[in-house]
């Protein structure tokens, strides 16, 4: 856009009364009056309520009949009023960036009750300071981006088919990606589920669904290979019986799950006395299970040194299954051998006392002094009763974690989202943005970002696919004016900023060697402009000059 | 009259701006002394910016962003923590450290706020005025404030600095790391060289000096002078100016 030169700068300042919120303080119209001795100020008033009707009229007057090309206005906060008054500036002709604000309330009258000429200086300097600011401005403008309207969603289990049709079902073409041959995940494997004891196959019957819906097309015994592009136009490449194929899409859900720990090498498993609790899921569903003395070993891989996390699905799982033998065989033994009892809320917590009242045993073991298997029973050292308990046994059953898939370091590279230390998916925010990543358009559900049950995975499948939605119902994003520009001739290409930026938006021109900011992705933080070494990144909006201006404005010569 | 000092805040957008705006909706009343410049991080603050406050004779900067993982930006408020660090290492050599504060403000926290703006302001006061403002003119402030600017506008310490959380924490491409503390004694040598550096600059702006004269100057023993003055001739922004007698003085060369 055209530069304006410096004697064209037509800056209007209007100074509000908010009532008697900032009039009853300070005193406006000598504030309208002093803002007329300031440069490049051509036009000044005060009005009631700048916000109100009449206010916004008087703005969109005055630009017009002043051709006014800056407007300030002091009232209150621009965290409040500034998308209004920026449309006004645009209803008027004014690219809405060539607008400023000043807080006189908030931050001045109101907190300055007691002192109104102190008050008073201050307004004076933050006017000052902001028409300053005001001649410096450019103006910047929205970009459109246009969205491809559908989805990837990246796994089959139950997390990934929850998404699939949620959004289908809203209208989306979905593309359903599974690198096994078969839909389902590891709900595949289990027998029933807790707390409702349904048969897992029940849950699975939304596998049809998922195949016959005209909106999902599903990509089975297929694998990723690459994925291109940012929110709204992401293009995928996938590879399915040896054959290439690209996938475009708008956003991207990660759906892939998490993988039983291979028990091997712990407590002697081999499959047919000791076995896992996966094993088990298979004796319960073949109704093969043929043992009375049962002893369950909870926390097996998990909570120690190597692997610190709780998996938080095990205690459930293990109470389950002990349920189900007691009741085909209510004169079992069944101990479950514990860290501590993970059952959270009041369903699980009565899940858990009911299997006390069936007659599960449960005995706390510490860390330290793991149990040990010998021939025909289990030796543990029960810290409550300060001794060595002996178990008879003729099964034992471990409970492994769920651990991070192998591929996901490779995934999420490719999708330029970060894993936690044990490299599951790590969110935004834990509360505020718990299925969203800071990159947009991609979102995260299931036991991809933890070991989650079959109740979080579908809430969470649920919760991504519609904040997914929120992109897709949208033929165009908007883009803000206000982000990072690299100079080309500065930049020294040492990617210093690429690692600052925490959207990924910033990457490297293989041609000219040099850093280059994707507007689309960039979100306008500053960090890349203050931290390069070149001072090679301009932050509009925020830019060196104009905040030199406000600091300089305020500081003065010394 | 008592001392009024001019105390200017950089206050991030999306929590310490909002928590500001808290404490005039709560009506609390706080000194009059603070003028805002709003940011959308403060991982914008270049630490120059704080530097330009200084040699513009303010008393006093604050810079509030958001408590520590709670930024909207994930990571912005560490990398403020880290240039503010910096910073406040080389504000020491100048003795202005002090007059810089770093804090969190939420959104939430319109008490926290105008406590923080309350304590610095009577803190500054207890001060008193920038040195920089003393009658009798006091261009040592001057040169050492303006090193200070150019120290922070130079690419090597920026360039250090930038790197910080790669070098620590990430890993650089090969996965290598150097610890925290290797990493600050990293900073405060890069500190403390580049300061002599540039305080050799400003003083052999205008006029060419020896070094002797130089090293008399900025209190530094001439052997020193004599290698900082090889790595400025190395950068191009020192040469010698003319020789008198067999002893040759040096001059900045800085903007061609």
């Amino acid at each position: 856009m055209r530069k304006i030169a410096d004697k064209d700068i037509r800056i209007g300042v209007f100074v509000c009364h908010c009532g008697t919120n900032i009039g009853g303080v300070l005193d406006v119209p000598s504030l309208a009056e002093y803002a007329k001795t300031l440069p490049h100020v051509t036009y000044s008033a005060d009005n009631l309520y700048t916000c109100s009707e009449v206010g916004l009229t008087e703005i969109k007057k005055n630009i017009k009949e002043q051709e006014l090309n800056r407007v300030i206005v002091a009232s209150c906060s621009p965290r409040t009023h500034e998308p209004l008054f920026r449309a006004i500036c645009e209803e008027a002709g004014l690219n809405p960036y060539l607008f400023e604000m000043v807080n006189i309330r908030d931050q001045d009258s109101w907190v300055h009750m007691k002192e109104p000429e102190k008050g008073m200086e201050k307004a004076k300097d933050l006017i000052r300071m902001s028409v300053h600011k005001a001649a410096l401005l450019e103006p910047l403008e929205r970009i459109k981006v246009s969205v491809t309207q559908s989805a990837i969603v990246l796994g089959g289990g139950i997390s990934g088919i929850t998404a699939a049709l949620n959004l289908a079902n809203q209208g989306f073409e979905v593309s359903l990606i599974e690198k096994e041959p078969e839909l389902g995940g590891l709900l595949k494997s289990l027998n029933k589920v807790f707390p409702s004891n349904e048969e897992a196959s029940k849950l699975l019957d939304s596998i049809k669904l998922v195949e016959s819906h005209e909106k999902i097309k599903v990509y089975k015994s297929c694998i990723i290979e690459k994925v291109d592009g940012f929110i709204g136009n992401y293009k995928v490449s996938v590879k399915q019986n040896n054959k290439l194929d690209e996938i475009e899409a708008g956003v991207i859900i990660i759906a892939t799950g998490a993988t039983p720990l291979n028990p091997d090498g712990y407590y002697g498993y081999n499959g047919k006395n000791i076995i896992s609790q996966l094993d088990l899921e298979s004796l319960l569903k073949n109704n093969t299970v043929d043992a009375n003395n049962i002893t369950m070993i909870l926390c097996v891989g998990c909570r120690n040194k190597e692997r610190t996390y709780c998996s938080s699905i095990c205690c459930m799982s293990a109470i389950k299954n002990a349920m189900l033998i007691m009741e085909k065989n209510p004169d079992a033994h069944i101990t479950i051998l514990f860290q501590d009892i993970q059952a959270p809320g009041t369903v699980y917590e009565n899940y858990y006392r009911k299997s006390r009242e069936m007659g599960v045993l449960f005995i706390k073991y510490l860390s330290e002094k793991p149990p040990v298997i010998k021939k025909n029973v289990v030796k543990v050292y029960s810290d409550l009763l300060n001794q060595e308990i002996e178990i008879p046994q003729d099964l034992v059953v471990l409970s492994t974690p769920l651990v991070a898939n192998e591929d996901s370091v490779l995934l999420a590279k490719m999708l330029k989202v970060p894993l936690e230390e044990n490299n599951f998916f790590l969110e935004a925010h834990v509360k505020l943005r718990p299925v969203d990543f800071a990159t947009d358009g991609v979102y995260v559900c299931g036991s991809a970002h933890w070991p989650a049950d079959i109740a979080e995975s579908t809430s969470q499948a649920n919760a991504a696919a519609s904040r997914a939605s929120r992109i897709l119902w949208k033929d165009t994003l908007e883009v803000e004016g206000s982000t990072a520009e690299v100079i080309e001739e500065l930049c020294i290409g040492c990617e210093a900023c690429i690692k600052i930026c925490p959207y990924k938006a910033i990457s490297k021109d293989e041609t000219t060697d040099t850093a280059r900011v994707n507007r689309v992705i960039c979100k306008g933080c500053g960090l890349c402009g203050a931290s390069c070494p070149k001072n090679a990144i301009i932050i509009h909006h925020f830019t060196g000059d104009q905040i030199r201006a406000e600091i300089l404005t305020y500081g003065g010569e010394v | 009259m008592t001392f009024e000092p001019k105390i200017l805040g950089f206050l991030c957008n999306w929590c310490s701006y909002a928590g500001a705006d808290l404490a005039g909706v709560s009506r609390i009343q706080y000194p009059p002394n603070l003028r805002v410049i709003r940011v959308m991080c403060s991982g914008r603050v270049d630490p120059s910016f704080v530097a330009d406050a200084f040699v513009h004779g303010i008393d006093g900067v604050l810079v509030l962003g958001c408590h520590l993982g709670d930024c909207h930006y994930l990571t912005g408020n560490y990398e403020a923590e880290i240039k503010m660090n910096a910073l406040s290492k080389l504000l020491k050599l100048v003795n202005f450290s002090n007059r810089m504060r770093l804090d969190w403000v939420s959104a939430s926290e319109g008490n926290r706020f105008a406590q923080i703006v309350s304590e610095f302001t009577n803190h500054i006061q207890k001060l008193g005025p920038s040195p920089i403002h003393e009658k009798k003119k006091n261009t040592e402030i001057n040169d050492n404030l303006e090193a200070v600017k150019n120290v922070l506008e130079d690419s090597r310490l920026r360039g250090l600095i930038a790197r910080q959380r790669e070098l620590v924490t990430d890993g650089n491409v090969y996965g290598e790391k150097i610890s925290a503390e290797r990493f600050e004694s990293l900073i405060d040598e890069v500190i403390q060289n580049e300061f002599i550096r540039h305080k050799i600059i400003v003083k052999i702006r205008k006029k060419g000096k020896s070094i002797p004269i130089i090293a008399n100057e900025i209190g530094v023993k001439a052997s020193e002078v004599l290698e900082h003055i090889v790595v400025l001739r190395s950068r191009g922004l020192v040469d010698v100016d003319e020789i008198n007698e067999e002893i040759p003085t040096f001059i900045s060369i800085m903007g061609g």
